[in-house]
């Protein structure tokens, strides 16, 4: 057992934590917008793998990272404008056409890549790193925490802004609205189904941001399905959190250190199956929910459209 | 809230026929243009499609052999969901179902007949299943837990543990590819008179009906309706185990189909019936039809897309194209019954 409090392995396990973890960091917190409006996002894998996609050609056309960013938050935002118009302002069954929108993803960006690469998969150059002066000197952490895409401390930043815009700004109160009594915000003056359209706006441009760094940094490549449910366990993750980032932080960074676990065991010189490490997460949870259940706190309008005058 | 808008309106035979059949088209034309757009030539894409699937003797027994698991889930999923339940989780449930009946056979083989094993195995992939979406039931019923949540995080760990038990538990001693002991073919499920569709096909047919029937004809069916529509009616423990056992019954159709479970073999099947029990308004036998069509689409678009030189994932663009128009003319119908005055919700 000693041998796993060694430098090298918790230096290994905690910088790919973080890598691992970001993209669900990012995805989770837009799903959480989303969700607190009273929009189910089924579809966020959908939106990760077309960020991934549309950011990994960016930064191989133009080998910028930041262009490769926002490109995936644009890829995103595309598939979320589908749900905008079908679930938003039509009220589609927002299941249905989650599920359809995944499949679709899974299936436009595999046929995408083998139109330009065909069987190939180009690697992109490492991404630019940016140590934070001082704290990366600090033994292990600075290693494992401080040394990181900006991208990363961004998303950091984004947990707290994301708190204070739910806890401190209209923004938030009409998104809480939205999500809980839409029939009030809208008696109120304000327009249910814009509000409910910027919150998922936002998760597109976050969960699209969050696969180009999956594509980009995270792996260095695109492959057709690398998203590998990392939608599903967002959606998990934003629900659990109940509507605070900061939990899904937490969530996102022990879901990123289980997926990470292999690769540092393996440095460590021991073999145990992916599969065994990435159960533990969901068991934890799971085992907490039965022992300490409690009410769930959803928006009771989730996943209802709103339809002005309908009770 | 879809037990609702979707109550099985009077609607008359040609209206639902064309309620599909608009779609379906729609989407094949917009798949076309896809693929003019990549340079192939469309037709040559569906004839594949068609005379894979449907037109050779054996492309619609495998057709019709791939239909079986889709039936039985959709047959847990009428259950659930006419309930109101969000179960999501049926690819955890259906992949360690199939693991567990896929172990067990070849083990009871040697030492009992046939179709007492066969009928062993199906209960056990049933009890599985039960068992799997079990815990989140309790959460639901006892907390009012948030079922979406739980049946996906049960669904992910059933996966993996159906990965770890073929590969550390349950792996077969003879190959070094991680997969369970192979059954012999002869002590597979028995096939239809003279074909190679296994009665899987019937039981999955069977249980659809049966299923549509106790939903729409019995007290029971009618209690789990109203248990959908009003969530106020209290959620009992008693009335959900009963899905449950339901919705596990579509799990141990892996057994006889394959014969042996390979590792990370996900078909991801739980997920893609859950849409098509949606659109086919939870009516049964609309959902034998629609499973008839993912399944013909399923088996001819791989030889297809090999065929005309695309990846064979552009099947996953169509049936995504498939699903946005079915529930796009779903709303657009609907939007004109209410326009005509039909009675609201």
């Amino acid at each position: 057992m000693s041998a796993l409090i060694t430098e090298p392995f918790l230096v290994s396990l905690l910088f790919g934590a973080v890598t691992a973890g970001l993209p669900l960091l990012l995805a989770g917190m837009g799903e959480q917008i989303s969700e607190k409006a009273g929009v189910l996002n089924i579809g966020l894998e959908g939106m990760m793998l077309c960020g991934a996609y549309a950011g990994f050609l960016a930064t191989y056309h133009t080998s910028s990272f930041g262009l490769g960013f926002l490109a995936g938050g644009a890829g995103g935002m595309l598939v979320s404008l589908v749900v905008l118009e079908l679930c938003i302002r039509r009220g589609l069954n927002q299941i249905v056409i989650g599920i359809a929108l995944t499949v679709g993803a899974e299936g436009l960006t595999s046929l995408l890549h083998y139109v330009q690469f065909s069987r190939t998969y180009p690697r992109l150059a490492a991404a630019p790193v940016l140590a934070l002066p001082l704290l990366d000197r600090v033994p292990i952490l600075g290693k494992a925490l401080f040394s990181h895409n900006a991208l990363v401390y961004l998303g950091w930043v984004l947990v707290a802004g994301l708190a204070w815009l739910f806890r401190s700004t209209y923004f938030g109160l009409h998104l809480e609205a939205a999500g809980n009594k839409p029939a009030a915000l809208d008696a109120a003056g304000v327009d249910v189904v814009r509000t409910r359209s910027a919150a998922v706006l936002c998760t597109g441009f976050l969960a699209g941001v969050g696969g180009a760094y999956m594509a980009n940094v995270g792996a260095g490549l695109f492959v057709p399905f690398m998203t590998g449910g990392s939608g599903v366990i967002g959606i998990v993750l934003a629900m659990l959190a109940r509507g605070r980032p900061l939990w899904v932080l937490i969530g996102a960074s022990l879901f990123g250190a289980s997926l990470a676990m292999t690769t540092a065991l393996q440095v460590a010189g021991i073999n145990v199956p992916t599969d065994v490490v990435q159960m533990l997460p969901f068991a934890v949870v799971m085992l907490v929910l039965v022992i300490f259940a409690r009410h769930s706190v959803l928006p009771p309008a989730l996943g209802t459209p709103y339809v002005r005058g309908e009770r | 809230m879809s037990a609702r808008d979707r109550a099985p309106g009077g609607e008359s035979i040609p209206a639902a026929v064309l309620r599909v059949l608009v779609p379906v088209v729609l989407a094949l034309v917009a798949g076309s243009l896809l693929l003019l757009l990549l340079g192939k030539n469309p037709f040559d894409y569906y004839g594949y499609v068609l005379e894979r699937s449907l037109l050779r003797w054996g492309g619609i027994q495998e057709t019709l052999t791939r239909m079986a698991p889709l039936l039985l889930i959709a047959a847990g999923l009428i259950v659930a969901f006419r309930a109101g339940i969000w179960n999501l989780g049926g690819d955890g449930q259906f992949l360690l179902a199939a693991v567990a009946s896929a172990a067990l056979a070849p083990v009871l083989i040697g030492t009992l007949p046939r179709g007492p094993v066969l009928i062993l195995c199906m209960l056990t992939g049933a009890l599985v299943g039960a068992l799997w979406s079990l815990v989140p039931a309790l959460l639901k019923a006892r907390y009012g837990i948030n079922e979406i949540i739980t049946t996906l995080m049960m669904s992910f760990l059933g996966t993996s543990l159906a990965n770890v038990l073929i590969k550390l538990v349950l792996s077969d001693p003879g190959t070094t590819v991680p997969q369970t002991r192979t059954l012999g073919v002869d002590d597979r499920l028995p096939r239809l008179a003279g074909t190679t569709v296994h009665v899987g096909l019937l039981i999955g047919v069977i249980a659809v009906i049966l299923v549509h029937l106790m939903m729409t004809r019995t007290a029971f069916g009618l209690k789990l309706q109203v248990l959908g529509t009003n969530r106020a009616a209290a959620v009992h423990a008693g009335l959900r185990v009963e899905r449950l056992t339901l919705a596990a019954f579509a799990l141990s159709a892996g057994l006889g189909v394959w014969g042996s479970v390979r590792a990370d073999w996900n078909p991801a099947l739980g997920l893609l019936v859950v849409p098509l029990v949606f659109l086919a308004r939870f009516n049964g036998y609309a959902i034998i039809g629609f499973t008839l069509f993912f399944s013909a689409l399923m088996v001819g678009g791989e030889t297809a897309a090999r065929r005309v030189g695309v990846p064979q994932h552009y099947v996953l663009v169509l049936v995504a194209l498939l699903l946005l128009f079915l529930a796009l003319v779903e709303y657009l119908d609907m939007n004109r019954r209410k326009r005509r005055g039909a009675p609201g919700p």
